[in-house]
């Protein structure tokens, strides 16, 4: 494990960071402050996290429906996340998006994507760029397990194979699609053996742990990245709420989340962290109100930045004509 | 000057273009060593291989995702969807990703990709003959190509892959094989101009695709056995839509008759009548706009009947002749 003391502790703060975000604008969803729904990854933090510091800053990522975490650890900043979720100008997408559309290209994300598995053919084209234009970029590629049952993946999963491109396919599965659970989705239980019909290394790892899912990625982008094409990581999670704003989650009890609560990745880093004497209890709370203050910062940013103009609706559509 | 098929005019376009640029690329189904389904890149994998013509499993969906993912990247790729009919397998990565990624990301990407595929009925049943041009018009983001001759093939191809937008541009299987002139000088035709095939002043039809040739025949006859005389304006680009030449000439002719060979509920001869009628030609015209367009039924295979499915010379003389009275 070549991390420094410092990139654990950055990789502990993004993992709150992205908690606390997705936390506020929970909030403001349920309150109806931000407007429409919005897919919470809390309980996910460490696949995020984990798997974006295992790249490099020029790797491109392309994220999902679920996709707060993605565009935070890849390095995008919060005050532009959220004034995006409230609709502003100032926000990511000029408030064209939202929640569903988040994206900070300039960390070379490709985008949160509203269709289940859209992005994964998408991942795959930028792989085949990467490959064409003789840059040495791999591609991470995040998608759930609902999106393993869709054509895309395996139509992209297999063309990535065959023209033998840099990609981790890296699913997150949480246990549902929506409200479906696993055994009702598919027939068998360990996911990452689907990486062998497509002629590709697959292996299934605890998400929880930040750790293992960092060398995992870090191992697995290696591979592709030195040609041997693409690979499968299955990262066991959990999402703690609910697929989107309205959703009772009559489909699972109310134990089975407090088990998977206890499983908490941030709390499990953090005490490791103590243990290992890599930080004290002071320095996590000083880490937590800074956080607090990023967030109560990005949420006056938001609040105070005006909203896209009527006039410019057209705008983005397309690219305009150069003069 | 010499004379050149579509087919040739297309592959010509692809040609030059990946010679002049080293992003654009082909992939798609059997496009390698068969050369494609209607043999428009023969040669070309020798020529510039494996890389820059990627042969492709049948994976649709990937095929027009790849190209997205690539185009966001910094390639220029030329995908081919080997029938329209097709198209639809991939609709989610066109549709969903390659028309809005722009727009929902509020600048940040763009997606200049072509998707090139064969529409028109080619005795091959109803999954392999539709003009689905009208889906794709109606999808902000998207611009939708759609020639007649070798000449705008050329021109509009070219044009397209240097289009920073993604463009579906719709070939003819029947367009493969017409002959016309194309010079040997490098030239650009660009989108959202449309051309006048043919001057008159009794009446405009305006055609697309295949059915150019077929509306130039019509307005042969009406000259020669009826002394009408046709204007056939040709939009070439349905996104975006030269409305101003169409409208000029109708104010010219006082009279409309819009021909597609797509299914004529729902096609693209509503949204141009619809465009004549809000325009000042409302005030020229001296009858009812008709649109003769293919029967609303799948396309059927039997020659009688798909001739029948077909809009056809008579038909177009028929209309024309109810609208010049």
């Amino acid at each position: 494990m070549q991390l420094s003391k410092e990139t654990q502790i950055k990789m502990y703060e993004d993992m709150l960071k992205i908690r606390a975000f997705e936390e506020q604008v929970d909030e403001f969803i349920s309150r109806g402050a931000i407007t429409g729904t919005t897919h919470l990854c809390i309980g996910q933090e460490a696949v995020a996290v984990g798997a974006c510091y295992a790249i490099r800053h020029d790797d491109y990522i392309a994220s999902t429906h679920r996709g707060h975490g993605h565009c935070i650890a890849k390095g995008a900043q919060i005050d532009k996340m959220m004034a995006e979720l409230f609709g502003k100008e100032t926000g990511y997408c000029k408030g064209r998006g939202g929640s569903l559309h988040i994206v900070d290209m300039s960390t070379n994300n490709l985008g949160a994507n509203g269709i289940v598995g859209g992005g994964i053919p998408i991942a795959v084209g930028a792989a085949l760029s990467v490959k064409m234009q003789k840059q040495d970029k791999v591609v991470v590629c995040f998608f759930g397990d609902g999106a393993m049952n869709q054509g895309a993946f395996h139509e992209a999963a297999n063309l990535a194979s065959v023209w033998k491109l840099p990609v981790v396919f890296l699913c997150e599965n949480n246990q549902y699609g929506m409200s479906t659970p696993l055994n009702e989705a598919f027939n068998i239980k360990d996911l990452s053996i689907r990486a062998e019909g497509y002629g590709m290394e697959g292996i299934t790892i605890d998400g929880n742990d930040l750790l293992e899912v960092y060398q995992t990625v870090k191992d697995f982008a290696e591979k592709a990245r030195s040609g041997e094409g693409p690979n499968l990581i299955v990262a066991e999670t959990y999402r703690w709420k609910g697929h989107s704003k309205s959703d009772p989650r009559k489909y699972r009890t109310r134990e089975e989340e407090q088990e998977w609560m206890k499983k908490d990745p941030i709390a499990a880093f953090e005490k490791k962290l103590i243990k290992e004497g890599i930080l004290s209890e002071q320095k996590a709370e000083e880490i937590k109100e800074k956080v607090e203050k990023i967030i109560e910062d990005a949420v006056k940013y938001a609040q105070e930045s005006p909203y896209p103009s009527v006039e410019n609706i057209t705008d983005y559509v397309y690219v305009e004509e150069e003069a | 000057m010499r004379q050149l098929t579509g087919r040739q005019a297309v592959a010509e376009a692809l040609m030059e273009e990946m010679m002049r640029d080293e992003k654009v690329f082909l992939l798609g189904e059997d496009i390698g060593i068969y050369g494609g389904a209607f043999g428009v890149t023969a040669g070309f994998i020798e020529k510039f291989g494996p890389e820059r013509v990627r042969n492709t499993p049948i994976s649709e969906a990937a095929i027009v995702g790849a190209a997205v993912g690539a185009s966001m990247t910094g390639m220029r790729p030329v995908c081919e969807i080997m029938f329209m009919d097709f198209v639809t397998i991939a609709s989610d990565q066109l549709v969903n990703q390659a028309a809005k990624l722009r727009f929902m990301f509020g600048g940040q990407a763009k997606a200049p990709m072509v998707l090139r595929t064969p529409a028109g009925a080619a005795a091959a049943g109803g999954q392999h003959t539709q003009s689905l041009e009208a889906w794709f018009t109606h999808i902000p983001g998207l611009k939708v190509v759609m020639p007649s001759t070798p000449y705008d093939l050329k021109g509009l191809l070219k044009a397209s892959i240097r289009d920073d937008n993604p463009v579906l541009f719709v070939e003819h299987k029947l367009g493969y094989g017409e002959k016309g002139e194309v010079p040997e000088e490098d030239y650009v035709i660009p989108l959202g101009v449309a051309d006048i095939k043919r001057e008159g002043k009794d009446v405009t039809i305006i055609a697309t695709s295949h059915m150019v040739f077929k509306a130039l025949e019509a307005a042969k006859y009406l000259e020669q056995k009826e002394g009408i005389d046709a204007e056939v304006v040709d939009p070439r680009t349905l996104v975006p839509l030269d409305i101003d030449t169409i409208v000029n000439s109708v104010c010219k002719t006082g009279r409309a008759v819009i021909v597609h060979e797509a299914c004529e509920r729902g096609g693209v001869g509503g949204e141009i009548a619809a465009r004549i009628i809000d325009s000042r030609a409302f005030d020229y015209l001296d009858a009812p706009i008709k649109r003769v367009g293919g029967l609303n039924i799948p396309v059927p295979y039997c020659p009688v009947l798909e001739k029948a499915y077909i809009p056809s010379v008579e038909k177009i003389v028929k209309a024309v002749k109810e609208v010049v009275y």
